[in-house]
């Protein structure tokens, strides 16, 4: 039985390497099968939620033609669509499926620092998205109320799903916030405590500086939902009034009284503003990464790109109340926040740049991962100047509660986090399996998810200009909306039938590859980061054989002058670097 | 929500301006030797201490978002200010003494001075059960008088507050538990210095947040 001893300097515990298929697979402490397991756990959820939308745009795009939608559920759907997505599959996929599977192996570390607590944080979030989906099968299904859960109508009668629903949402993200800080507290721990010799903070890859501020914005954000989650489960079970104000129900005064829903608003957007950059900060790093890498070209003002994630980490705790102009809160909040928000679009467009001028002159090729990550640029890009107009309380008024709305978020951390999570997997998934996805598929993927969404979200723009107001059921008979809205709806709900559908090639893609790929060998893509350098591929328990890599460069060396490759990996000493051909571009 | 900004503002400039320094003067593309020798340990100190240091970050965080909810929340006509039970005086120097208990542990593990470690782990844990006994008093009290959890917010917040900190502080004698179960089955002090030196912080942290909360039950 081989013995390997984890990265923690203070004692260096010696670790059995898993023999049981149940140790190895189930109850497993390395992190990269946790990465896996949350991986698989976090896209089977995201498929869930990817079949609701199907399901209400069947009823926007063609109303009162399916009988099995009606109103009630219609608002499950968004809600739980809304729900999954950016929490149980973004947040998980990119901090607790990239993060777990990246920092130690682009660290040169053995394992996580606490690879017990690892454990325990994936099974915990099983128990989450658990708890989440038993909640469509308690009596009144799961919750109607928008993924924002609103108070009071979010446990008000009339809303679907508020007796069970409602306590079961609030419950199942209370154990995700557990299983999170679980893992993020290993994460931070291990960036912090565990890179091999040499690896200076600013030798990191970007990947890794992206998941370690996100992670550090979900361990400071995320209080801020447990804490409203704990307060509206008191009103809702226990009779409180902390968020629900006097009412009249059914013509009698409910026992509520004095409750603020603002508040609720406040803690909420406290938490949510940061999850979008919780979100997108992990997909800025590996997006870095991905382009540098298959552009053969170092990344575009390194440093800069660190300040900005940095920088914007920082600003993204002062821009919450830009969710609530609407709200009837001080309107000189509106103009601090306005001012806020625009302001953290200057490093968000920095990295923009300099995304752009890492492909300049670079040798570009068009691999099925580089085709996401500028695919990327573009979503991003479209996404982010929506976000402009909105950022201001003029323009957000009109706007606020129209499908225009809906078009920006949907592409700004949506669409553009979703591009980097498959370009990621893409360009990663040889060093996980050993085997080369099938590339004709992925770029059959690629075209047809890309094209889609823009056949999806740019009609959106457009009819949330006219004025269609977003959440309703249906529309009846509206004067405003002209028939050409009604079309662009039935067409809207075809691009997103068509980009629905055209996940099953990337399903069968990565399954049938497990078998059929081709042998990858141990860096195929000539990459320089430390992973690509592991004496075995993929990967074995404890990651490096006998002994710890060492590190002598940053990790973007690519073509460099004189050199006799493209790439120089992180690990090589600079005595030992081949000189010979001159590149040119 | 000030409150919370000054103190995420703090715990944020405190990372930023840490991480700045690290990444200020670098030339990152320029190899150095210099930076080959660096060991990857940005911390000179044990991991599981940079752990519990983050994870006081995550409470501070709830701690301060629960007292801005009540600073907003107070503000509202219907606010009916509760009289705080007597007994919480008598709760707060428990828990100072179980802080102080611990101290006098730790310093104990630390020397390495057996005879008072089983004593201190001890005492400092009966202290602090004892002060989650009187906590629970306080609760009955204030039942007894009519301030029920769902009449006010004030109240409503009376309850969840001790409620959260008392969770908190479960959690702490959970690991005191794992540590004094050790030194009671016959490991010797160096075996749990570390988690008694860690214990120490968590129970200083949580006797500060709850002098905190204190400070503003009675003065709202």
């Amino acid at each position: 039985m081989a013995y390997v001893s984890i990265a923690d300097r203070d004692h260096e515990v010696e670790h059995h390497d898993p023999d049981t298929f149940i140790s190895k697979y189930v109850w497993s402490q390395d992190h990269k099968v946790i990465a896996i397991q949350y991986g698989v756990l976090a896209i089977l959820i995201g498929l869930v939620g990817m079949l609701l939308s199907s399901m209400f745009r069947l009823q926007l795009g063609f109303p009162d033609t399916f009988a099995f939608i009606n109103p009630e559920n219609y608002y499950q759907f968004v809600t739980l669509h809304g729900m999954i997505m950016v929490i149980y599959l973004l947040t998980a996929l990119f901090l607790g499926g990239f993060g777990n599977y990246l920092i130690p192996l682009q660290l040169g570390a053995r394992d996580m620092v606490f690879p017990f607590m690892n454990m325990l944080s994936v099974w915990v979030y099983a128990l989450s998205v658990l708890i989440l989906v038993a909640s469509f099968f308690v009596p009144g299904g799961a919750t109607g109320a928008g993924w924002t859960l609103y108070p009071p109508q979010a446990i008000s009668p009339g809303t679907p799903g508020v007796d069970w629903g409602i306590v079961l949402m609030l419950l199942s993200l209370a154990v995700f916030i557990v299983a999170f800080t679980m893992g993020g507290l290993n994460y931070v721990t291990t960036v912090l405590q565990a890179r091999c010799k040499g690896m200076t903070l600013m030798r990191m890859p970007l990947s890794i500086w992206g998941i370690f501020m996100a992670t550090i914005l979900g361990l400071l954000a995320f209080p801020a939902l447990l804490v409203s989650a704990i307060m509206m489960l008191f009103d809702k079970l226990l009779g409180t009034s902390f968020f629900m104000p006097a009412m009249i129900q059914a013509g009698e005064a409910t026992s509520t009284v004095g409750g603020s829903p603002v508040l609720f608003q406040h803690l909420f957007w406290f938490f949510g503003h940061p999850e979008v950059y919780i979100v997108a900060l992990p997909a800025f790093g590996l997006v870095s990464d991905l382009l540098s890498t298959h552009a053969r070209k170092n990344i575009f003002g390194y440093r800069m790109m660190v300040w900005a994630i940095i920088a914007i980490g920082g600003l993204s705790f002062i821009v919450w109340a830009h969710h609530m102009y609407v709200s009837g809160m001080n309107p000189y909040f509106g103009f601090f926040f306005a001012t806020t928000t625009l302001i953290i679009a200057v490093p968000t467009a920095l990295k923009v740049y300099n995304w752009v001028l890492t492909l300049w002159q670079g040798n570009i090729h068009l691999r099925v991962p580089m085709l996401f990550a500028i695919g990327f640029i573009f979503t991003f890009t479209h996404g982010g100047l929506t976000g402009l107009f909105l950022g201001n309380v003029t323009i957000d008024l009109p706007l606020s509660d129209t499908y225009f709305v809906v078009a920006h978020f949907h592409m700004v951390m949506g669409v553009s986090p979703v591009l980097v999570v498959f370009g990621a997997i893409y360009h990663w998934y040889p060093k996980m399996t050993g085997r080369m996805y099938n590339e004709t598929l992925g770029k059959w993927h690629f075209w047809l998810t890309f094209l889609g969404t823009y056949s999806l979200y740019l009609p959106m723009h457009y009819i949330g200009f006219l004025g269609v107001p977003r959440r309703y059921f249906a529309m009846g008979n509206t004067d405003f909306m002209p028939d050409s809205a009604v079309t662009l709806n039935s067409s809207m709900t075809v691009s997103a039938l068509i980009i629905a559908a055209t996940q099953t090639i990337f399903i069968y893609n990565m399954i049938s590859s497990l078998k059929n790929g081709e042998k990858s060998g141990g860096n195929p893509w000539k990459a320089t980061s430390l992973e690509w350098q592991t004496p075995d591929t993929p990967p074995k328990h404890g990651n490096w054989g006998h002994s710890l890599p060492e590190v002598h460069r940053w990790a973007y060396d690519y073509s460099v002058p004189g050199q006799a490759e493209d790439f120089v990996p992180q690990n090589v000493p600079e005595s030992e670097v081949p000189v010979g051909r001159e590149h040119g571009h | 929500m000030y409150i919370t900004l000054i103190f995420l503002g703090l715990i944020m400039a405190t990372i930023i301006t840490w991480l700045l320094r690290q990444t200020f003067n670098t030339q990152p593309w320029v190899t150095e030797a210099a930076d080959d020798a660096v060991s990857g340990t940005s911390l000179d100190t044990n991991t599981k201490a940079v752990a519990l240091t983050v994870f006081l970050a995550v409470a501070t965080s709830v701690f301060a978002l629960f007292i801005s909810a009540y600073t907003i929340r107070m503000e509202a006509p219907d606010w009916r200010p509760i009289a705080e039970p007597t007994l919480l005086w008598a709760n707060t120097v428990i828990l100072v003494l179980a802080s102080v208990a611990y101290h006098w542990t730790r310093n104990a593990a630390v020397k390495g001075i057996e005879s008072r470690v089983r004593p201190g782990l001890t005492v400092s844990g009966a202290l602090t059960v004892l002060f989650l006994l009187g906590q629970l008093v306080a609760w009955r009290q204030l039942n007894a008088a009519g301030y029920y959890l769902d009449l006010n917010p004030a109240n409503a917040f009376f309850y969840l507050l001790t409620a959260v900190h008392g969770l908190h502080m479960l959690g702490g004698l959970w690991v005191w538990a794992r540590s004094t179960m050790k030194v009671w089955t016959g490991a010797d002090s160096d075996s749990v210095r570390l988690s008694i030196e860690l214990c120490t912080v968590y129970w200083h942290f949580l006797l500060l947040v709850w002098i905190v909360l204190f400070g503003m039950l009675l003065s709202t």
